[in-house]
Parts: C-alpha cells; sequence; structure tokens
C-alpha cells in the first residue's frame, strides 16, 4: 500500500496536469499488474462500500488514541476530515505492515463487512498499529467508504495510454464499468483494459458518455444559428441503453447497471434492432401528459428498492432518446449529430424533439418557457459534432434557463471538508417571516425573540463563492460569532446573499416550509442592508411561478 | 488572595508589580515574552525582556526604544513581587515569566516549543518547566491531531526535497516566519554536509545577523540580491518568508519547487489552500503531547489558557481534575490555519 499512498498524496499536493500524470506513470510503471488494477479501479471512481461504520470508526479511534469522544469531535471538526483525524491522533506505530495494495484490498479491506463486531474490531486496531499515519489515513478512506482523489477519470486513462501505448479512446471505451461496485478488479481485467478488442462479442459494454460544457456567453458567439441543433434540457436521470444479442442493458452516467430499475425502458428497447445503442435520458412521464413529471416523482421511484406495482403505475419511467451511438453493430460515435439523430428518428425510437426557432433571439425566447415544460434549459449540439469521450469545449453546450433567486441573510455556518477545512465555507441562509419596516426593526428583532418579525432558516449552500470571497466571509463569521456548537458557529447577521435554486416546493420537513433544490450563491449582496432581504412571501410566490423540484436530489443516479 | 494576574484591556496585568505582559495597547510598563510582533508591540513607556531578545526587539522597535535586559534565572524585585525568567524554547530569547508574591507562584509562559526525542535545537535554550501555583499557557495547537514528529526527520524531508528538486533541475524555495522559524531551518539545513549552496531572503539575513550577535553560532549562508544569479547556482536552498510565494522575487530564483514549514502543515485542508508543492509540518510552538506535559511539569493546580484552541484544553484539564480556564488574548488569530503568525 506504500506505493499507493505516495501516489495518493502526490496527486493530491499537486495542481498541474502534467505532474500528475508523471506521477501515475511512475506509479504503472513500478507496479505488479494485480496491485496497479485496484490503483486504477480506486482513481477512475471506483469505491468498495463501507467496510465499517464510520461511528465504529470514531469509537475505535478514541479508544485507541486514549481521548474522549468530545476531544476527538473537536479534532474531528478542526480537520474536517475523518480520515485525517484518526490518522493524526493514534499512538506512534508499533510493528510495520508493509503489503501490496491488493492484498490490501481483497485479505484485509473486503471482508471487514462480513466479520461481527469484535473481530472488526480486532482487525481494525491491528491494522493502525502496523501503518504510519499517511497509510492510516488511506485505510480509514477506504474502509469507510469515502475514498476522493483530485484525478479525473480522463486523467487516469491518459496515463494509462501513455505508459502503455494503447490507444486513450479504446482503453476510456474498454474502461466503461470497470469502476462497479461489488466487481472487484482483477490483473486480468486491468490486462483488457490495455488491449485493443479482438473483435469478439461486447456483451452489454456502453461507450464513455459525452458531456457538455455551460455555454459561458450568449449563443451568438456561436455563429450561425444553422449549424446548431437545439433540444430540451431534460431534468431525469442520463442513461446509456444497450441492445446486443437479444439482450438490454442500462447504464447510469455513474457507469454503474441500473438494468432492473427499469423494466419499462428494458420492455421498449427489447424490440430494438441488436447492436443499438442510445444516449438519452430517463424520466417519469405518466401517460398522456404534456410533459414529464417533476423530478421528485423519479427520485422517489429511485428511493425504493424494490419496485412494488403500486410505485410503477404511479412513477412510470421512459426513455426519450438524445443520440445514437451504435446501429446495426456499427460505432456511429464519429458520424455527423444531423446523421446520428436522423438515424434514431428512422429506427423509431422517442428522440427528445428540437427546437426550431429559426434565429438566436426566437431560441431566447422558446427557452423561457423552460420551467413550464420542466426542464432545465437547452442544449446546443453542432451540427457536424461527433459523440465525444469526457467533457470536451466547443461542440456541445448546456443553455440553462437563469436559477430562481432570493435575496437571503447568513445566519449559521460551520466550517467545510478537504481544502476547505477550517474554513467557514458551508451556510444556512434565512429570509425575514414578513418584510421589517425599517433597518431599527430588523435590528430589533435579532435580539429579541418570540415577536412576529424573525429570520426563519430555509436553506444551506455552500457553493459559488471565489476563494477569495469565502476568505472575506470566513472573517466576517468569526468577526460576528455569537455561540458556537461544535463545528457550527451562529452568528449575529451581517451579510445578505443573492441565493440561486433550480426549483421550490412546499415540505414538511423543513420549519419554514419550504424546499429549495440545488441552492448556492449567486453573490455577496454588500449593496443590501439586512432589512431590504427577501422574505417567505417572496419565496411562497416563486413556488407558484416554477414547476416544482424536489430539495436533496439522489446523487447517485444524479444526470449531468 | 486576588489573583496576580488579570486580563485587562490593554493585555495581561500583574497589579502588584505594575507592569503588562505582552500588551496589545500601549502601557507605561511591560514585560515581554518574545519578540514576536503579535507578543512585542510598539508604543510601551519601558520594555523588559530577556537579554537575547533585545537585539530582535531593537529591529522592530528602532534603536531608541526603552529596553532593558534580564538574564535566564535572574531575579528582580518589582513592586510587590519578585520576577525571573526561564527559557521557553520558542525563539531566540524567549521567556517564561516567574512572577512570585507573598508565596505564591504564577508562571506566564507566552509561547513555547518543548522537544521531543531527538530533537536538537541550536538557536535558543531549551524549555525548562517551571513549578508554580498556577500556570498561564499558549494553546495554538491545543488539538490531539497536533502531533509533531521529531523536528531532526522533519529536517531529513526537507533535505530529501532538496535533492529531489535538485535532481529535476529546480531550486527549491522553502518558506517560514522570518524570525525564529528561518534560523530552525538555518541551522538544520545549512550544515557541513548539505547538498547544495543555502541562501536567504534579505528580511531573515537582518534576524540571522541579530540571532548571531547574540552568540548563536549559525552558519554562514549567503543573501539572496537583486544581482544573484540563480542560472550559475546549481540545487540551491532559498529560506524566506512566506510572503514571497508566487511574488517576482521568487520568479526571479527560475524554475523551483515551493515548500512551506509550519505546524499548520498538519492540515491537508491548509497545505492545499496553501497551494505549495510541499507541506513540511515544522513548529516552534509545543504540539498536543508537548502542551499536557509542560501542564503536568509545572505542578499547577490551576492553569489559564490563552490564544489558540482554549475550548477544548480547557475542558480537557477541568476532566484530568485541574482548575482550568480561559483569558481571551490578542495574540495571533485562533486557529486559522496558515494566516496566522506562528
Amino acid at each position: 500500500m506504500k506505493g499507493f499512498v505516495a501516489l495518493y498524496l502526490a496527486l493530491d499536493a499537486s495542481t498541474s496536469t502534467l505532474a500528475k500524470v508523471a506521477a501515475l506513470k511512475r506509479y504503472l510503471a513500478a507496479t505488479p499488474p494485480r496491485d496497479a488494477a485496484w490503483a486504477v479501479y480506486l482513481l477512475a471512481g471506483g469505491t468498495p462500500r463501507r467496510a465499517v461504520p464510520t461511528g465504529e470508526l470514531r469509537a475505535l479511534a478514541c479508544e485507541a488514541a486514549g481521548l474522549p469522544e468530545w476531544l476527538f469531535e473537536a479534532g474531528y471538526a478542526a480537520t474536517g476530515d475523518l480520515a485525517e483525524a484518526i490518522a493524526y491522533v493514534l499512538p506512534d506505530p508499533e510493528d510495520k505492515l508493509d503489503e501490496p495494495l491488493s492484498e490490501w484490498m481483497e485479505n484485509r479491506i473486503l471482508p471487514l463487512r462480513a466479520l461481527d463486531a469484535a473481530a472488526r474490531r480486532e482487525a481494525v486496531l491491528a491494522a493502525w498499529r502496523g501503518l504510519s499515519a499517511d497509510e492510516r489515513f488511506m485505510f480509514v478512506k477506504l474502509v469507510g467508504g469515502g475514498f476522493r482523489v483530485g484525478v479525473s477519470k480522463l486523467l487516469v486513462q491518459r496515463a494509462l495510454a501513455e505508459w502503455s501505448g494503447a490507444d486513450a479512446a479504446g482503453i476510456a471505451q474498454r474502461m466503461m464499468g470497470y469502476t462497479q461496485i461489488d466487481t472487484p478488479p482483477t490483473a486480468e481485467r486491468f490486462q483488457a483494459l490495455l488491449t485493443e478488442d479482438a473483435g469478439g462479442s461486447r456483451g452489454g459494454q456502453p461507450y464513455p458518455f459525452f458531456l457538455a460544457h455551460a455555454l459561458p456567453g450568449e449563443p451568438s458567439a456561436l455563429g450561425n444559428r444553422s449549424d446548431w441543433l437545439a433540444e430540451w434540457k431534460y431534468d431525469g436521470i442520463r442513461a446509456q441503453v444497450v441492445k446486443r444479442d437479444g439482450q438490454v442493458w442500462i447504464w447510469s452516467r455513474g457507469e454503474e447497471l441500473v438494468t432492473e430499475r427499469f423494466p419499462e425502458v428494458v420492455l421498449e428497447a427489447s424490440t430494438w434492432p441488436d447492436g443499438t445503442v442510445v444516449d438519452g435520458e430517463l424520466l417519469a412521464w405518466r401517460h398522456g401528459e404534456s410533459e414529464p413529471a417533476p423530478f421528485a416523482l423519479l427520485q422517489k421511484r429511485i428511493g425504493r428498492t424494490k419496485l412494488s406495482k403500486a410505485i410503477l403505475a404511479e412513477a412510470p419511467v421512459r426513455l426519450l432518446a438524445y443520440d445514437l451511438l451504435e446501429s446495426e453493430g456499427v460505432d456511429r460515435r464519429q458520424e455527423p449529430m444531423h446523421l446520428r439523430r436522423a438515424r434514431l428518428e428512422q429506427l423509431g425510437i422517442a428522440t427528445s424533439p428540437l427546437v426550431d426557432a429559426q434565429d438566436w433571439p426566437g431560441l431566447a425566447t422558446a427557452r423561457e418557457a423552460s420551467r413550464e415544460r420542466r426542464v432545465e434549459g437547452l442544449m446546443l449540439k453542432h451540427r457536424e459534432s461527433a459523440y465525444g469521450v469526457g467533457r470536451v469545449v466547443g461542440s456541445w453546450w448546456k443553455w440553462k434557463v437563469a436559477p430562481l433567486s432570493v435575496d437571503a441573510v447568513l445566519i449559521y455556518a460551520q466550517a467545510g471538508h478537504g481544502r476547505r477545512a477550517n474554513l467557514y465555507t458551508d451556510y444556512s441562509f434565512a429570509v425575514w417571516s414578513r418584510a421589517p419596516r425599517d433597518a431599527a426593526e430588523a435590528e430589533a428583532a435579532l435580539d429579541a425573540t418570540g415577536g412576529d418579525l424573525a429570520l426563519v432558516p430555509f436553506a444551506k449552500a455552500y457553493s459559488g463563492l471565489t476563494d477569495e470571497e469565502i476568505k472575506r466571509v470566513d472573517r466576517e463569521v468569526r468577526r460576528t460569532t455569537v455561540e458556537k456548537f461544535g463545528p457550527v458557529r451562529r452568528v449575529r447577521p451581517t451579510m445578505v446573499f443573492e441565493l440561486g435554486f433550480e426549483g421550490i416546493q412546499a415540505s414538511t420537513r423543513h420549519k419554514s416550509g419550504i424546499a429549495v433544490r440545488f441552492p448556492r450563491m449567486l453573490r455577496i449582496r454588500d449593496d443590501k442592508p439586512l432589512h431590504e432581504a427577501d422574505t417567505l412571501d417572496t419565496l411562497r410566490e416563486l413556488m407558484e411561478i416554477g414547476p416544482q423540484g424536489q430539495a436533496d436530489a439522489g446523487e447517485d443516479l444524479a444526470d449531468d | 488572595m486576588p489573583d496576580l494576574v488579570t486580563r485587562r484591556p490593554q493585555g495581561l496585568y500583574c497589579e502588584p508589580g505594575d507592569f503588562y505582559i505582552d500588551p496589545w495597547l500601549p502601557v507605561a510598563r511591560a514585560v515581554i515574552t518574545h519578540a514576536h510582533a503579535d507578543h512585542c508591540r510598539p508604543g510601551h513607556g519601558t520594555y523588559l525582556a530577556q537579554r537575547d531578545a533585545l537585539g530582535l526587539m531593537r529591529a522592530r522597535l528602532g534603536d531608541d526604544a526603552p529596553l532593558e535586559g534580564l538574564g535566564y534565572g535572574e531575579a528582580r524585585r518589582i513592586g510587590d513581587v519578585t520576577l525571573s525568567l526561564h527559557p521557553a524554547g520558542h525563539v531566540l530569547g524567549s521567556a517564561q515569566l516567574r512572577i512570585e508574591h507573598r508565596g505564591e507562584v504564577w508562571v506566564v509562559a507566552g509561547d513555547y516549543f518543548v522537544s521531543g526525542a531527538g530533537d536538537c535545537n541550536t538557536t535558543c535554550a531549551p524549555f525548562e518547566p517551571v513549578r508554580c501555583d498556577v500556570f498561564v499557557t499558549e494553546s495554538t495547537f491545543g488539538l490531539p491531531i497536533y502531533r509533531w514528529a521529531p523536528q531532526t526527520e522533519v529536517l531529513a524531508e526537507m533535505r530529501a526535497w532538496w535533492m529531489d528538486c535538485a535532481a529535476q533541475g529546480k531550486q527549491a524555495l522553502l518558506m517560514g516566519y522570518s524570525l525564529g522559524k528561518a534560523q530552525r531551518l538555518v541551522a538544520g539545513l545549512a550544515t557541513a554536509d548539505a547538498p547544495g549552496p543555502v541562501l536567504v531572503h534579505a528580511a531573515v539575513a537582518r534576524l540571522n545577523a541579530a540571532y548571531r550577535e547574540a552568540g548563536i553560532a549559525l552558519p554562514h549562508v549567503e543573501t539572496v540580491t537583486p544581482e544573484t544569479n540563480f542560472k550559475a547556482l546549481r540545487g540551491a536552498l532559498v529560506i524566506a518568508p512566506p510572503a514571497v510565494q508566487d511574488s517576482r522575487w521568487a520568479k526571479a530564483m527560475g524554475a523551483h519547487s515551493d515548500a512551506f514549514a509550519s505546524g499548520w502543515m498538519r492540515l491537508r485542508g491548509a497545505r492545499r489552500r496553501r497551494s505549495v508543492d510541499r507541506g513540511f509540518v515544522f513548529s516552534d510552538h509545543a504540539d498536543w503531547p508537548g502542551l499536557l506535559s509542560a501542564i503536568r511539569a509545572t505542578g499547577a493546580q490551576r492553569v489559564i489558557v490563552t490564544h489558540g484552541d482554549e475550548g477544548a484544553l480547557v475542558r480537557y484539564l477541568t476532566e484530568l481534575g485541574l482548575q482550568a480556564e480561559a483569558f481571551a488574548t490578542e495574540y495571533g488569530d485562533e486557529t486559522h490555519g496558515v494566516e496566522a503568525a506562528e
């Protein structure tokens, strides 16, 4: 595991792509395939199931370090990372366990799940006694189910290609599904990544997804409207459906096989000719409706482990196709977009309709209707574009509608994690219960309790600010702290933020009675005094305009 | 008996001696624990400090500042108390204040560093525990996640990084605070068998000079000037204050790798925010075991905790059966990662 830990630290410390690729290549050159197989699995996004509950890890760390629980928690709050906190509080190692990564994974880490609590305790303590601080950090990440690293899958593929001499696109293609949970990598599977296909059966092997960037400015900068195809950007689950050898496979964007969860789509795709692969969106869509159901309904269905008749009837799912990657068993990805679309329509597969406004202003007008259609905006794809790999700039763009927004007051802050540890980066926001008459009334309400004027918390957000802005807010949080509860600080409110979100709906779980979807900070409103922040009524009005979204979208199956 | 040291708006105050300790607002009589800016501020009527600190303080306060020196262990009667200074192991001339009044002894430790096994710091006198009734301690790294490896080990890691830089044809830029940290680095890395030349920033050179004047045998190192020809220097190590990161001054070095030496580098988040190539966990403050062993060694039954993570240390000491409380001070910046002066 030493080599992998050193690689992780090198990747974690560097911000240079070149340096990361170089570190990966050095590691691959020095590592037997059996261990490289695991390294690639973990770096490309594979996450072993949590082998030890985090509560148990915390308790064991307190025991091994001889610390009261509250003191351990204080250290955890300062690091913002459980694995780091555990690695640092434990006493120095007593002996040395120096085993390769594959043995760690297969003999020590994966079997933990099957052990009873007493045996698990012994195994974890033995591992800690034999590992250095950095190795313990890695061990906790791997058993706690929280392993993440700052490299993209594309970068791993590039390093594999440069190191092995195999073509990167081919590696990307063969790597689809490599990181599936519960299919541990082996030396054979690793070697297969690097070996060109001999033309045999490909089974359910999907293609890498092609992703779009957000359009940075106005679409007129893209040139002629007629060179671009515009289609609605649906708010469901992006998926790839493979039909080969009389069988159907459905893959999520996270490269998980989700075939069993969508029997209606399997039924539909089983009528397609063999050798057909379609990229599209899975949507909950009731029969006879002109637009899809809110994402919340799809989410409800995803949340069910068993698909009862009732849920199938309540939330029927259908596929709306965006693209055709393979037909008649031939890879069509390099053909122009307009031709792939034409083939798709010929096959009679329900396809996301084109928006046919003649010019950019016309398209902008059409886009205004996105919320009523329950779509997120438009996708712009160049007529001649190929279906690429990963997120490439230039030929596909997301052109989403502006988010809903309100001006809200920061009332609580919590330190972030990882790079943002020890900085107050996660905030809770509130709006007024009613509009304050003036600044004086607002100030008085901050000191009083029980009056009719109060700040009502309704959302948490942690993204959208620049590093400089975060530092500024962090200073302000420290300056205005009124109370600390563990890692959370209550502040005397001084700052107003414009908060954006995608959807809003009534909620019984929230004190405000309202839940917003994907809240984030759009900007700091230095120009807004506290008493001019928005009110609960502002939120209720927004609820009447937009389609209903649902807070806290299911992350595993979330689309792009 | 009333408390010997209390907190006033100007700083910590000893009433029977009528002096302030490291005050943050101007006062008539100040006793200074060490020369770092947040403890030794301008504008006081008179300053009393450990003799070796005077050169450093003069560099900060000017030649005509009213400074007076006292040797370690030397007793001085001030008002109704007897004051003596004892090594704190933090930087040159850093002192714990022992204050005795009618048989009661208080020790105000200021910032301190407790050497671990295998540590060898030649740049200042090592921390000496002083028995007392009440101990006033810092808590910059007052959480159990802060446990330092012996500094000799960290110096070896730094040396390996430096050699690695040299092998890649890069200069090595190692940043650390110019007073105290930089001298530890110079002493630890500019050794007779160093793998390449060591240079220092002019700010470090000035303080090195003050160390030498006080009798510390720092190895000789060149100072970086506008004329320094980095092209002709291969595999150099440059020791400089943190402010040079990404500056034109640093760019003049040509291709280089940068690193930061600080206790805050323990945290991965702080390391990544700092965005240096390497973060070395190298402090001149006590780590958690150091704080606890220092407190234990004083035999004090009452402990007052200042700047840092007071809350956690106070609660922990209370659970150990000591009488513990906190003083809010304006030294450093509480638990604020790498922004804090260390």
